[in-house]
């Protein structure tokens, strides 16, 4: 059985969906940031197949501009949830709700 | 010369009340000056009154206008402050300063030694300046200054000694009640400019000399609607029904202001007015008649009142309501120039009796300061229940060893108000009787009613006025301690102007003898030529076609004599026999009806009931809770309706991120959903 | 007088000189120097303001431009300019506001106890606000004049008032907020309507070209409306008053004289400089409804007043009463109503004004404003009890003093009117006279009469020291002149307000005629289509 390029796209979305399913029902900050990574490199899944798929590298290009603001990103938030942990003891994101109306 | 005066006179007594007033307010030491402030009073009114009588014997019997400047203007109005020197307001002007100068003089005596020597000297110059102004107007708003300045006074006066709230309670019923009448005289005024107006008479500036060139361009309901408001406006000043409730609480006020502004000058505003109007009140019979009617009902009301009151101040103000009923039945019948002849003589022998009165309060509070300082105040033995109080007559008696003077004045005027021959009240209320019957003789039957409740008042009148004598100074001392406690005579200031008062109380009515004793001596009823529209005076009158005969006029005459005869000697004998007894017989004689007559016909309680309480209680209990709660609750509603929503609606912002990004998601699912389906 | 009415730029140095003087005010050290330096620049705006007086000719006036004008384009591409000036309309109102500007000061000088640097600055910004909405003749530039008053106003009752006060500087603000918002949908409508008629397209808000454009029936319906909402909230007319209690019980006595002195009269003066020319129509359609209201709230403020314990609410709600009379005159379309109306709007300034600086020094001595905790105080206080019963008896429109003038005239002119005349409501109008007396002389009868208690503070109150004298004394001369010889006054706006009634007469008539011919014109053009 060849394995084709709808795997792969396949594989991503299913990852992706993982990555939403958990920024929007986990409730543990870090698990949230995590899910957003996951979703990142599902997304960096597509442009590998793609660039595979039909020969270009500029998705490969693309997936490093990824790989770096992912890790920038990483430095951001992880800096966030640490800060918000010494304020409020908690991970939990429900119960920091300072915007509540 | 003649503006010069006309300004001098009115300005004096302002400039008095002024210099008085300020540095009574403002230097404190000034107040004590009595002498000075005093005599600063008495002078802004005495020279005046000089000016008023050169002016008087100057006279040319026309009518002049005194300008000034303009007071206000807009579109057609136009009104200045103008005076008018003709017969009428000469006639009341030298009642006013003449009179109001002998009270000045009364009141340096009568006032000495109360802290607020300086406060009355000045409200008294500002009353004399107001109701100048009342007098001398030329036209109508002019007047309505005076005639609420007057009324200012007034209340000022009453609540003179404001820390009695009882005073100042009695000085805002009169400012109130007054004010309802000027309220009717406001809505007067506006009638007569649009009707003017609209009938092209501009500009107009409410002056008598346009009304009554003028006074036909109206019409004739017009005319009556405009006279039955002034008459309104008319029975607040001038104590009628159904606005005469404030004056017998006015006696609050020192008694020099009862005798100068409740009896002699600012009550009887409301008939100069009519009089000034007389073109014009002529042409309203209907109301007219309402005018005698009231007069007359007035008359007797107030004297069956006055028959039960034992405070001899109180009994002289209803006394004044009485004639001042006469004065309208005088009007009403369509003699105005009668009714300022008893506005005169009245002036003379009600200030006398009331200054009299003044003389004999001030005697009596010094023995009540004599008995508090033995030790025999306050006393169980006193006629009535209650403290001592030097204005009552039960606790008076014996009077005329100690003060001759006041006693012989006092019975003068007494008589003359009774009507007793040839003194000055015989005269006027003769005159006003005669006029009454002289209308219905013409055929306005109406006129015999109003002319006989005027007999019976004449007789009640008699009666009460001759107890108020005896009861004060004939019989025995009743005071507690009287064996070694006397009263004594006041002082010249005070007696002065008593016989002053007393000879123009016996001598006044010679200036308007009836048409029978008249022609029988020869000569003409002065005042009647003076005034009298066909003379050439100001004042027009009712032209009788049909002349009462002689015979019958002297009849009417001789009546009027014997009944005041008759009631005077009823109260002599009575009263000097039996004293304080007499009231009781009465008393039990009349029953229910005496207990009407001693409640004031219930009228105040009337009012209480009908209007005072229900706006008191209304205001207090309906609208204030209403307006906070209805109308600035719908307004504090709305705003906590929004408030409201606005809540309900923030629970979309639960301040959980994942929330917000769900909905995102689901936003964009949506689109997409949309892109490839629609 | 003269030269001054010479000066340059005069009626912009009278509105922006308190501002510069609050400008100065940060650099002032100490608070007496503040206190001075407030003193200094409000007198001397008031003593240039005079020129105002003296170069105003009211004989000269013209139709097409107020005098003193100073015009200077605002906003390159529309047609909003600074355009300022003086006409009979506005001359008494801005000369009572610098008038009442060196009192407020004064009567401020001990009342005010904290932050006084703050508090003057504030009150000379609202000076310049309140001078510039009545000079103002853009009506852009008086909507922000209109709106800058409501910034100070808003801090002077919330920092300096009494306990309630943040409530009361919220309520007034959002309430007068809300109206004047609806405005300014208004103004933007009938700026871009009247371009487009009379001004080349462009948008305009020059008064003048705003008032030579007829605004058709039906849209001057609802323009008015949102005009005459906005006005009437800050007049205030019932049902719209009940902010105003509120807020003068809990501001502070210069906050109080402001508020009543001039404050209120923006509402009823935009009634007679917006409403009524912009809006004849409209205006005489509604002139019954708003008589009535105003007739409401005559007999209604002031029976409130009457149930009142507060003395300082009693007056307030007395605002509304005699507030009542200006809005019948000004809907009674009279020369002799509208005069009276316009002396009317001076006269409540002075004789409210001093009402409230009398209560406040009452409040200074005491800190009660509940009548009940006086009595008998005529006694211990002789001097402040003459300047209280003066200004009464004012208020109450004794003839011989300012408030009468005034009365009579509306009453006299709203009897006459063609649009609301007649017995029905001048008859009720009319009892406010009685009622004024009632509450007014109650108030009295409580606060300075009867028996005074020897132990209580009452019989130990200081009287009125020379200052206090000093900022009362200029407000009863001029009640008293007012009263005796208003005949000057009267004549500074006779011309400007007859030429405001025939404008509205013509225009209204105009109007009514295009209406017509539109509906003439409407079958004729349907019978030409095919």
């Amino acid at each position: 059985m060849e394995i084709t390029l709808n795997w792969y796209l396949s594989l991503s979305a299913v990852l992706f969906v993982i990555g939403v399913l958990g920024v929007l029902l986990r409730r543990n900050a870090i698990i949230i940031f995590l899910s957003i990574e996951l979703m990142l490199n599902a997304v960096n899944l597509t442009l590998v197949a793609f660039s595979q798929a039909f020969a270009d590298v500029d998705g490969l290009v693309l997936v490093f501009f990824v790989m770096s603001v992912a890790a920038a990103e990483a430095a951001v938030g992880l800096a966030i949830v640490i800060a918000l942990f010494r304020n409020k003891t908690t991970v939990n994101v429900n119960e920091i709700n300072l915007f509540r109306g | 010369m003649e503006a010069t005066s006309v300004r001098l006179i009115l300005l004096l007594p302002l400039l008095g009340a002024a210099i008085n007033g300020m540095m009574g307010l403002f230097a404190p030491a000034y107040r004590k000056q009595e002498t000075i402030i005093g005599a600063i009073g008495t002078l802004a009114v005495a020279v005046p009154f000089v000016l008023t009588v050169l002016l008087f014997l100057g006279h040319d019997h026309g009518a002049h206008i005194v300008s000034t400047y303009t007071w206000m203007a807009a579109g057609d109005l136009s009104i200045s402050f103008d005076y008018r020197v003709d017969a009428l307001s000469l006639i009341m002007t030298l009642i006013v300063t003449g009179i109001g100068a002998l009270i000045h003089l009364y009141s340096m005596g009568y006032m000495h030694g109360d802290g607020g020597y300086w406060r009355f000297f000045a409200y008294l110059n500002l009353f004399i300046f107001a109701m100048l102004n009342l007098v001398l107007a030329e036209n109508l708003l002019v007047l309505f200054l005076g005639w609420e300045g007057v009324g200012l006074c007034s209340y000022l006066l009453i609540g003179y000694w404001y820390t009695d709230l009882k005073n100042s309670a009695a000085a805002n019923k009169a400012f109130i009640v007054n004010r309802i009448g000027d309220f009717a005289f406001l809505l007067a005024m506006f009638l007569l400019y649009q009707a003017m107006t609209t009938a092209g008479v501009a500009p107009f500036g409410l002056d008598f000399t346009t009304i009554f060139e003028n006074a036909d361009v109206l019409a004739s309901g017009t005319v009556a609607l405009i006279v039955l408001l002034l008459f309104i406006g008319a029975t607040g000043k001038s104590a009628q029904i159904p606005l005469f409730v404030w004056l017998p609480d006015a006696m609050a006020g020192p008694t020099p202001v009862s005798a100068l502004i409740h009896a002699a000058t600012m009550v009887t505003s409301g008939l100069y007015l009519l009089a000034r109007l007389s073109p014009v009140v002529l042409e309203a019979p209907g109301v007219m008649m309402l005018i005698a009617f009231v007069g007359a009902i007035t008359a007797i009301m107030a004297a069956t009142i006055a028959i039960t009151q034992n405070d001899i101040k109180k009994v002289l103000a209803y006394s004044t309501v009485s004639q001042l009923g006469y004065m309208f039945v005088a009007a009403g019948v369509g003699a105005f120039f009668v009714a300022i002849f008893h506005v005169l003589t009245h002036a003379f022998f009600k200030a006398c009796l009331f200054l009299g009165s003044g003389s004999v309060i001030h005697a009596m509070h010094h023995v009540e300061h004599d008995l508090e300082h033995k030790g025999v105040l306050p006393s169980s033995d006193l006629p009535y229940d209650g403290h001592f109080d030097a204005q009552d007559m039960r606790t008076m008696g014996g009077l005329k060893n100690h003060m001759p003077i006041t006693r012989w004045t006092f019975l003068i005027s007494t008589l003359a108000i009774a009507g007793i021959p040839f003194l000055a009240g015989f005269f006027s209320k003769d005159e006003i009787l005669f006029k009454a019957f002289e209308l219905g003789y013409n055929g306005a039957t109406w006129a015999f009613v109003v002319w006989g409740i005027g007999i019976v008042t004449a007789i009640l009148t008699a009666i009460y006025m001759m107890r108020c004598y005896m009861l004060t100074f004939e019989g025995r001392e009743r005071w507690p301690g009287a064996m070694d406690t006397k009263p004594h005579e006041s002082p010249w200031t005070m007696t002065v102007p008593l016989v002053v008062l007393a000879i123009g109380a016996a001598l006044t009515g010679y200036i308007g003898l009836p048409p029978l004793i008249a022609e029988v001596l020869g000569t003409e009823s002065w005042i009647h030529h003076y005034l009298g529209a066909e003379y050439g005076g100001p004042v027009a009158e009712f032209k009788a076609e049909h002349h009462v005969p002689h015979l019958t006029e002297g009849i009417l005459l001789g009546v009027g004599a014997l009944i005041a005869v008759v009631g005077v000697w009823l109260a002599w004998a009575n009263y000097r026999k039996s004293g304080l007894e007499t009231d009781n017989t009465i008393r039990r004689r009349l029953g229910a009806v005496y207990t009407l007559f001693a409640n004031k016909y219930f009228v105040d309680e009337a009012y209480d009931a009908t209007v005072v309480k229900p706006i008191t209680e209304g205001s207090r209990k309906g609208l204030a809770p209403f307006d906070q709660n209805v109308v600035d609750g719908t307004v504090n509603g709305l705003a906590k309706s929004v408030s409201g929503l606005s809540g309900w609606w923030r629970g979309m912002q639960t301040g959980i991120v994942q929330n917000y990004a769900l909905a995102l998601v689901l936003g964009v699912v949506v689109v997409v959903a949309l892109m490839i389906f629609v | 007088m003269d030269f001054l009415a010479s000066l340059p730029h005069l009626v912009s140095w009278v509105i922006f000189l308190p501002a510069i003087g609050a400008l100065v005010l940060l650099f002032v050290p100490s608070d007496n120097a503040v206190r001075w330096t407030s003193l200094g620049v409000t007198v001397l705006t008031f003593l240039i303001s005079l020129g105002l007086w003296a170069g105003f000719d009211a004989e000269a006036l013209s139709a097409t431009g107020p005098q003193l004008v100073e015009q200077v384009q605002w906003f390159p591409g529309v047609d909003i300019t600074y355009f300022v000036g003086i006409d009979g309309l506005n001359l008494l109102l801005i000369l009572l506001t610098t008038l009442l500007g060196p009192i407020i000061v004064l009567s401020s000088w001990t009342y005010i106890g904290k932050q006084i640097k703050g508090y003057y600055a504030l009150l000379l910004i609202l000076e310049t606000g309140v001078l510039g909405v009545f000079a103002s003749f853009d009506l852009f530039l008086f909507y922000i004049f209109f709106e800058l008053t409501l910034i100070p106003m808003y801090f002077i009752i919330g920092i300096w008032g009494g306990e309630n006060r943040i409530y009361a500087a919220v309520k007034f603000v959002i309430y007068t907020l809300f109206g004047s918002l609806l405005m300014l949908v208004g103004v933007l409508w009938l700026g871009f309507a009247a371009g487009d008629a009379v001004n080349d397209g462009v948008f305009t808000t020059n008064w003048y070209t705003l008032v030579s454009y007829s605004i058709p029936l039906g849209a001057q319906t609802w323009l008015f409306l949102l005009f005459a909402l906005a006005f009437c909230i800050k007049v205030p007319l019932f049902p719209f008053h009940t902010w105003l209690p509120d807020a003068h019980v809990q501001a502070p006595t210069g906050g109080s004289v402001v508020l009543a002195g001039v404050l209120l009269k923006m509402g009823t003066y935009g009634l007679v400089r917006f409403c009524l020319p912009f809006f004849p129509n409209a205006a005489q359609t509604f002139a019954w409804p708003i008589a009535i209201l105003a007739l409401i709230g005559i007999v209604y403020g002031a029976l409130v007043a009457y149930a009142q314990e507060d003395a300082k609410k009693l007056v307030a709600y007395s605002s509304v009463a005699h507030l009542g009379f200006v809005v019948l005159g000004i809907f009674a379309f009279t020369t002799e109503a509208l005069q009276g109306a316009m002396i009317q709007m001076v006269n409540h300034g002075l004789s409210t004004g001093a009402l409230f600086l009398i209560i406040g020094m009452l409040y200074e001595r005491r800190h009660t404003r509940l009548m009940a905790d006086y009595g008998g105080i005529a006694k211990s206080v002789p001097i402040l009890t003459f300047f209280m019963v003066f200004s009464v008896l004012a208020s109450v429109g004794l003839p011989g003093l300012n408030g009468f003038v005034g009365e009579f005239l509306i009453l006299l002119g709203t009897f006459k009117s063609e649009v609301i005349g007649g017995w029905a409501i001048t008859l009720i109008a009319t009892t406010g006279v009685i009622f004024a007396a009632v509450y007014l002389l109650t108030m009295l009868y409580k606060t300075f009469y009867g028996e005074l208690d020897k132990d209580s503070p009452n019989a130990t109150m200081p009287d009125l020291n020379a200052r206090e004298i000093g900022l009362l004394l200029p407000l009863a001369v001029l009640m008293f002149w007012l009263g005796f010889g208003p005949a000057p006054f009267l004549e500074k706006s006779e011309r400007t307000v007859n030429l405001l009634l025939e404008t509205i007469e013509t225009k209204r008539i105009a109007a009514i005629e295009a209406e017509r011919e539109a509906v003439v014109a409407l079958p004729l053009s349907a019978d030409d289509l095919p």
